[in-house]
């Protein structure tokens, strides 16, 4: 379970204060809120991407309010991908396990069932710059996945895809829960992908979580 | 419009053209044979080679900082920063001179002699090459998107592991530009070499020096071919610049060469 406990964040002069949030585990929440409302500053003091003020954070019971975002076990997928632009899409799959150290044989067998599970095999060479968008989002999710975390943040993941992509990666998204009791914090701006993947969504506005 | 600028490039194909029409094979071998040149040109490549790295050591970090992270008097640093650049070349060579005048640096002097020996000749590049190395990184790491960094942190890394791992590979390009700009820029340096290191023939002789020194006591030939090699030169740095895609070198300025 994610607990957020009277978390207070700080994004320039913006500020979300004394806000509360549990997340139950192996849920799909998705977030929604108009831009500005401070839905990717949550995102980030949960991360660890930014300092909390106040309040605490924990993850499965552990306190993480102070833990640098590497220690939290959390992957994150972006809006843009935010690949790695000189890294090939099988150094992306092993990039967090070269990190951990992991060895070479299970970093193998890892970054060959991402590769089967988001139909990457054929482009495992490829640079970011010869992927197709969907191509990218397929890499950032397995790039977050591959460590095996128990939380993935998705920060508007579908945004910038055409219609028959999205439905694509909305398909792996809800295959994902059942491959794995993972917790699931989803940022998005579409109604109808809130619907179809969500347990439970939340609205953000003027600092407080409505459900 | 097409006219004016169709003048300007005319005058520049020309002005490179009359010095090779200048010029003679002849002139530029017996130009090579000088023990004073040759050793020029050794200690243009050596000081240019040095000051590259330098500059590179020292504007990584500082560009690095200056496009990810706000502090108080950042825009005063920035301004600060551009100094060398704005500068009179002449000026940064006589604040350097001034400078080591001071009881510090003279006692420096007294184990590391600095003025108007080698040392001076790496630092007057450096003052003002690393001035553009700086401005280049900086545009380049601005434009790497921080996310980046911020998955490469999720993902395990330390921020210093994100750096090395994610935010400098992805600026390899602009690094080499930032290189190759150094050098060119360093190469060209006259002004404040002459005025903190001198212009002492087999000592503090750098290639811009010889073509005052070969021009002022009348040897035009010998000039212009060792113009023709610092020309050269900077086509190539030029060059180079452009097939690493001159990343981050908006707003930097020209390659000058004095």
């Amino acid at each position: 379970m994610i607990s957020l406990s009277h978390i207070t964040l700080r994004a320039g002069t913006f500020h979300l204060r004394d806000l509360s949030l549990e997340i139950p585990a192996g849920s799909h929440t998705v977030l929604m809120g108009r831009t500005g409302s401070g839905k990717t500053t949550l995102l980030e003091g949960l991360c660890g991407l930014r300092p909390v003020l106040a309040g605490s954070v924990r993850i499965g019971g552990r306190d993480v309010t102070h833990l640098p975002p590497g220690g939290r076990g959390i992957g994150l997928v972006p809006q843009d991908g935010a690949l790695f632009d000189h890294l090939s899409v099988r150094q992306h799959l092993g990039f967090a396990l070269e990190v951990r150290g992991w060895s070479a044989e299970r970093r193998e067998a890892r970054v060959r069932e991402l590769a089967d599970w988001l139909h990457l095999g054929p482009l495992l060479e490829r640079l970011p710059a010869g992927l197709s968008g969907g191509e990218r989002q397929r890499v950032a999710l397995g790039r977050a996945l591959s460590f095996e975390p128990p939380v993935l943040c998705l920060d508007e993941p579908l945004s910038a895809l055409d219609d028959q992509t999205r439905q694509e990666i909305l398909g792996l998204l809800a295959g994902l829960r059942s491959r794995s009791a993972i917790t699931l914090l989803h940022i998005t701006h579409n109604r109808s992908e809130a619907e179809q993947l969500a347990d439970r969504i939340l609205h953000l506005r003027d600092g407080r979580l409505e459900s | 419009m097409a006219v004016l600028g169709g003048t300007y490039v005319v005058l520049l194909v020309a002005m490179v053209a009359a010095d090779l029409f200048y010029t003679t094979p002849g002139h530029l071998w017996r130009a090579l044979g000088s023990p004073e040149i040759r050793y020029a040109i050794r200690l243009s490549l050596l000081s240019c080679t040095l000051t590259t790295l330098l500059s590179l050591w020292v504007a990584v970090p500082i560009g690095y900082l200056m496009s990810r992270f706000d502090f108080p008097g950042r825009s005063l640093l920035d301004a600060l920063l551009d100094i060398p650049i704005v500068l009179p070349p002449l000026v940064i060579g006589l604040s350097l001179l001034i400078l080591f005048q001071t009881p510090p640096f003279r006692a420096l002097e007294r184990v590391f002699p600095v003025t108007y020996a080698v040392p001076s000749v790496i630092l007057a590049q450096f003052m003002v090459a690393c001035a553009f190395a700086v401005r280049t990184l900086r545009n380049t790491f601005a434009q790497i998107n921080p996310r980046q960094e911020q998955v490469a942190l999720t993902l395990g890394c330390s921020r210093s592991q994100a750096f090395w791992r994610v935010v400098l590979p992805s600026a390899k390009s602009g690094v080499l530009t930032a290189a190759t700009l150094a050098w060119a820029r360093a190469l060209g340096e006259f002004g404040p070499i002459l005025v903190f290191s001198g212009a002492t023939r087999l000592k503090t002789e750098v290639l811009p020096t010889t073509v005052f020194l070969e021009l002022s006591v009348g040897r035009l030939e010998a000039a212009v071919a060792v113009s023709l090699l610092m020309m050269a030169s900077a086509v190539v740095a030029l060059l180079l610049v452009r097939a690493w895609g001159g990343s981050g070198l908006r707003g930097v300025g020209s390659v000058r060469f004095e």
